[in-house]
């Protein structure tokens, strides 16, 4: 049996207010390779503090976290900022692409960081652009594209690294129900290809497309029963 | 764990500074503006006093700077009681020196109470009486002060040495005197002594007082009126030759106390040049100065706002894999882009100002050659410097903040 992409043991985040607030009280996750895992909860639930944490944006306060089985607690934030790079993925509400810049540029933006050579970059975009439909917009600029697309062009950005994980925070929030429909197909073709997903959302259609669904309320984290279809 | 280390080339960092900065070229320029300002007033000022400084040199090469005078320390004017501290024979002892071109003596001639009379006319109302100055020279002093004549001759050392009752006019006095015609050999007196009139000096350069005066020669002077010797040198020297020719001076004219001869030589150049700098730059230098402290604030503050506006670039990039020093390296490289940007327009547009006032004088733009060059070096160190807090708060910027932020 292969290693949990996340292991989650104990999580807790507070953050110290005059009211301290327990944003996460005792998550326990693992998420397996290729799983498609939907965290479904209220506005205020905890879900983007999960998120963060999750994506190593935050620290946990409380509890081990291990990402791809190393104790990502014990990393100084430069790996962290490393490791974020090269392994995680992330799909924006707010697609994030950067205006001035066409959108083979933002897409080759994914490279910057991560060490990989400069040769080939070109190449490697326009193949992640290919896989999600967009291969004929890669000289428009993001401004010129349609919700959708621009969510797509997010995602050929987030599959240039090569990531053991997608993390999805509410990727079809800021699109019509046929964008949405279209972006929800391509996770689906990701997740048959063996990426691991997590979506977060409060749209229980979004939800339905996962293979596994689980429930924050207050920070605390439910598993759902696998809906049957 | 050193593998998971983000890593970013050099190449790339320059690429995405620059990207951000075209993206809006506009503001990228009118952020830059307070610099180029400062840097063309900088760079301007430098350039316009050096070709001030340089212009002013010049003029003194043509005249000034090839004139020493030299007369006794202890009593001026040549009426020392005993022996002059300057011989009779200065003018032949300094023609020998390499460098002297014309040398003469010129002494003021005490006419003890007595004044310079025209011959009388029948015209009760006019004046014939004058209270004049009257001068004695050497021979070779007419050309010494570059003196030329509007009629007549000059006296020769033949004149000098009959101690002949001859004598010039200055072309102011000449008409007071009747002797503007010389051809009717006019004749004045000084004292009751009769002179005669053989030219009239039109322009005297080097010394405008003999335009007003009566100059005779020299023996004439010491016979008639008891001149004990010269009262001033006059020298022209080469170009160059005069701050040389003034040390050899009071040893050729006085070999047993060089000390007694005060010399009036040129200044020299160079400190002309600094004199020049310091009266003309003070000011501009400080404008210069405060137009670039402005135009840093300028850059730290556009910055600033950029940072703030690209709240959401940030958090992408962090979440790209970005660790804080890549976000600073960025922002940092951007205003000193924009500095080195400025530095290069200031220094283009001070050398062109330089150029434009230089030829609007006729004069030479001088400009030394690393003030455009170390122009743009100062500008992108503003950038540098305004860039620093701007960063550090790009740096600062959590990332969970930065990715909530739409774009």
């Amino acid at each position: 049996m292969t290693a949990p992409v996340v292991e989650l043991r104990g999580v807790s985040r507070t953050f110290d207010r005059d009211q301290p607030v327990y944003a996460l009280r005792g998550v326990d996750l693992s998420i397996w390779p290729g799983e498609w895992l939907a965290i479904v909860g209220p506005s205020g639930s905890g879900k983007s503090t999960l998120l963060n944490v999750l994506g190593l944006l935050d620290r946990q306060t409380e509890g081990t976290y291990r990402f791809d089985g190393v104790d990502v607690n014990g990393l100084d934030d430069l790996a962290r900022a490393g490791l974020r790079g090269r392994r995680i993925g992330f799909i924006f509400q707010a697609f994030h692409l950067l205006p001035h810049r066409t959108v083979l540029e933002n897409v080759m933006l994914a490279e910057l960081y991560v060490g990989t050579p400069r040769k080939g970059r070109r190449e490697r975009a326009l193949a992640a652009l290919e896989r999600v439909g967009l291969g004929d917009r890669a000289s428009f600029l993001p401004t010129r594209l349609s919700g959708g697309q621009r969510q797509r062009a997010a995602i050929a950005r987030s599959l240039m690294a090569d990531p053991s994980l997608l993390l999805c925070d509410e990727p079809t929030g800021n699109l019509d129900s046929k964008s949405a429909a279209n972006v929800l197909d391509i996770l689906g073709d990701l997740s048959r290809e063996g990426l691991t997903l997590i979506v977060i959302t409060h749209d229980e259609h979004v939800a339905a497309r996962a293979e596994r669904r689980v429930r924050i309320v207050d920070g605390e984290l439910i598993e759902i029963e696998p809906v049957r279809t | 764990m050193k593998d998971l280390q983000p890593h970013l080339s050099p190449r790339d960092l320059v690429e995405e500074a620059l990207a951000s900065l075209t993206a809006r070229p506009g503001r990228a320029v009118l952020t830059a503006l307070g610099t180029v300002l400062g840097v063309a007033a900088l760079v301007a000022t430098l350039g316009l006093s050096k070709t001030a400084g340089n212009q002013i040199v010049g003029r003194f090469d043509a005249l000034a700077a090839t004139d020493i005078t030299v007369t006794p320390k202890t009593a001026g004017s040549g009426r020392v009681a005993g022996a002059s501290d300057l011989p009779w024979d200065a003018e032949s002892r300094l023609v020998r020196l390499n460098g002297v071109v014309a040398a003469g003596s010129l002494s003021d001639v005490d006419l003890h109470g007595d004044l310079v009379r025209s011959v009388p006319v029948n015209d009760p109302v006019a004046q014939t009486e004058f209270q004049l100055p009257v001068k004695a020279a050497s021979p070779g002093l007419y050309a010494a002060v570059r003196a030329s004549l509007a009629s007549g001759r000059l006296p020769d050392a033949g004149h000098s040495a009959r101690a002949d009752r001859v004598a010039l006019v200055g072309a102011n006095v000449a008409e007071q005197l009747h002797a503007t015609r010389i051809d009717d050999q006019p004749a004045i007196f000084l004292g009751d002594k009769l002179y005669t009139v053989i030219g009239v000096l039109e322009t005297v350069p080097r010394q405008a007082s003999l335009l007003g005066s009566v100059v005779i020669p020299e023996g004439t002077a010491s016979r008639d009126f008891g001149l004990s010797g010269p009262g001033s040198v006059q020298v022209e020297t080469r170009i160059g030759a005069a701050n040389l020719i003034a040390g050899q001076l009071p040893v050729a004219l006085n070999p047993s106390d060089p000390a007694a001869l005060k010399v009036t030589a040129p200044p020299e150049p160079r400190r002309v040049r600094a004199g020049v700098q310091n009266d003309l730059n003070t000011l501009f230098l400080l404008l210069g100065g405060v137009s670039l402290f402005i135009g840093a604030v300028g850059i730290a503050n556009v910055t600033l706002v950029s940072v703030l506006e690209r709240v959401g670039e940030i958090g992408l990039r962090r979440s790209l894999g970005a660790a804080r020093r890549h976000i600073a390296g960025q922002f940092l490289l951007e205003s000193t882009t924009l500095g080195l940007l400025g530095g290069v327009l200031g220094a283009a547009l001070g050398t062109l100002v330089v150029v434009g006032v230089a030829t609007s004088k006729t004069w030479t733009p001088v400009l030394e050659p690393w003030v455009p060059l170390g122009a743009p070096l100062l500008g992108g160190f503003v950038g540098l410097l305004s860039g620093i807090y701007p960063s550090a708060r790009a740096a600062r910027m959590e990332p969970v903040e930065a990715l909530r932020s739409t774009m």
